[in-house]
């Protein structure tokens, strides 16, 4: 079953390497709307550190969303989903790794963007580690929540914007916790709390969306 | 009955027009729901009369080619 | 035999159980819709904070606590069908999902009607509300996915899945806009603090809560032959049915 775990996941990154533009394209729209926040708020440092948490926040959850479709849309047009199900192994632990991959492939590299956001919205250290934190948490939740949506609208021609708002209303607990905790740091206030319901929802997503996400595509795919 | 007059019943202390404004869009928006319901109905059962009486008139349209 | 009988006996048989319940629900509905809106507009004691405007109690809570009922009654019927695999218990999913908007949008605008003479402005980011209008996104989104899919018994299947998602996480939701709403705002709501109600207030609220739920129950089994009538329309019971009704 391990194997099986790995092999999927490896073959999901292989394929997305070969393919980057699918994985650049939302880390550059993420970049691209937290520069509009400034161009559309004014320059201020002191406003920017204000409203930097939901700016931050807000645009990892539209990346996320756009970054979604390609977790099941290709492998369902090619087939490839209906051979995963098919495999002697449970197939909440498949969609586990390609959930793994996804965010490995999306979350991550935000992570890895988190001090660039950090220097344009002019954080200081101890928010940019609330929002590191946030975002190591926070993001695996909000792929897991998302695979949710994609499994159900897989099967519909345009599910696009159906997308969104299957899996919007959703993301908000995470939201609500992870601004929290970056403005609980920018004020100096410990942020443990925040950060402890956030692995909290973390955990419970891994434990209970891969079924969500099984039942969904059974459904989808059929 | 703890109004003294219809107007008064009517200003409902001042507030009518909230009080007056949400009673009327919740029974606009519950009767907009059964009259969708039974139009829905009508529709569901019109189209299966529709449909029935085509194949009633394709059934008869062939037997009188047959018998030609 | 039976088996083979079975799935075509289900349908027909829900169907005209449905409309053996219906006129009770639809009766005690309009009769306690009736009673309980003439007793809380114009007999029962204004409040001595809000004066009549406090009448708006008389829908706003129980819609409110009706959308909630709504969407769990929903989520009860996306497990049974999910778990027993009974087609009517998704149709029941599709069929009070829509039912249940009505009431959220009600409780929705009552609040915000509510709030304009009480708060000054029709609407504040106050936690029961702004959780209600999330889970108006959420049986807009049970809608929308049900109306996608063309498949309708798959249809059925997928927005019982999301309704049962959105119930794990509708407490999760709830919770959290609660704890950000005593984050960010300290005292707008006090003066929607409880007032302390008298039985002459109650009696009124607890037969428009009845009439809510009756009004529920009717629409649902009405939705739900809806629904059987379109999923099974080249049955022979439902020939005989449109057959029987001629005028329509």
């Amino acid at each position: 079953m391990w194997q099986m775990f790995t092999g999927v996941a490896r073959r999901e990154l292989v394929s997305a390497l070969r393919r980057r533009a699918d994985v650049l394209n939302p880390l550059w729209f993420f970049m691209i709307v937290i520069t509009l926040f400034p161009l559309g708020i004014g320059p201020e440092p002191a406003l920017l550190a204000r409203i930097a948490p939901g700016i931050v926040w807000v645009a990892a959850l539209l990346s996320s969303l756009l970054a979604l479709e390609r977790l099941f849309r290709d492998d369902f047009i090619d087939g490839t989903l209906e051979q995963l199900m098919l495999m002697p192994c449970p197939l909440g632990v498949l969609v586990l790794a390609k959930v793994l991959a996804h965010w490995l492939l999306t979350g991550l590299p935000l992570l890895l963007l988190s001090p660039l956001v950090a220097v344009l919205l002019s954080l200081d250290m101890s928010t940019f580690m609330a929002v590191f934190w946030t975002l190591l948490l926070g993001t695996p939740v909000l792929s897991l929540l998302g695979g949710i949506g994609v499994a159900l609208t897989v099967g519909i021609g345009k599910g696009g914007v159906l997308l969104s708002l299957l899996t919007l209303p959703l993301y908000i607990p995470v939201l609500i916790f992870a601004t929290s905790a970056i403005e609980a740091a920018s004020l100096g206030v410990a942020y443990n709390g925040q950060l402890a319901i956030l692995a909290a929802q973390l955990v419970g997503s891994i434990t209970l969306a891969p079924f969500a996400i099984s039942a969904a595509l059974r459904v989808s795919v059929n | 009955m703890k109004f003294d007059s219809l107007s008064a019943f009517l200003a409902m202390g001042g507030y009518g027009f909230y009080v007056w404004l949400s009673f009327a869009v919740t029974l606009v928006a519950l009767l907009g729901l059964v009259l969708a319901s039974i139009t829905t109905r009508k529709r569901l059962l019109r189209e299966v009369q529709q449909k029935q009486a085509r194949a009633a008139r394709r059934k008869a349209a062939q037997k009188l080619e047959n018998t030609l | 035999m039976w088996k083979w009988l079975h799935p075509y006996a289900k349908s027909e048989e829900a169907y005209r159980l449905a409309g053996l319940w219906l006129p009770w629900f639809a009766g005690f509905s309009l009769i306690s819709f009736t009673i309980g809106l003439t007793w809380g507009l114009a007999f029962a004691p204004a409040d001595y904070q809000q004066g009549d405007a406090f009448r708006i109690i008389y829908i706003h809570v129980p819609a409110a606590i009706m959308s909630m009922g709504a969407y769990s009654s929903m989520a009860v019927a996306a497990f049974i069908g999910l778990v027993w695999q009974v087609k009517t218990a998704d149709m029941a999913v599709a069929a009070i999902a829509p039912v249940g908007a009505v009431f959220t949008f009600i409780a929705l605008f009552t609040g915000a009607a509510w709030g304009k003479p009480m708060w000054g402005t029709w609407w504040v980011w106050d936690a029961r509300l702004t959780s209600e209008l999330i889970l108006l996104f959420l049986y807009l989104g049970v809608i929308a996915l049900y109306n996608a899919i063309s498949d309708k018994i798959l249809a059925g299947r997928a927005a019982g899945i999301l309704a049962l998602v959105g119930v794990i996480n509708l407490p999760i939701i709830h919770y959290s806009v609660e704890w950000w709403n005593t984050l960010h705002q300290g005292a707008t709501i006090t003066k929607f603090a409880k007032p302390s109600i008298s039985n002459d207030m109650l009696w009124p609220l607890l037969i428009m809560i009845f009439a809510f739920i009756c009004f529920l129950g009717a629409l649902t089994l009405m939705r739900l032959r809806n629904e059987l009538l379109r999923r099974e329309s080249h049955r022979p019971w439902v020939l005989k049915l449109a057959e029987e009704q001629d005028e329509i």
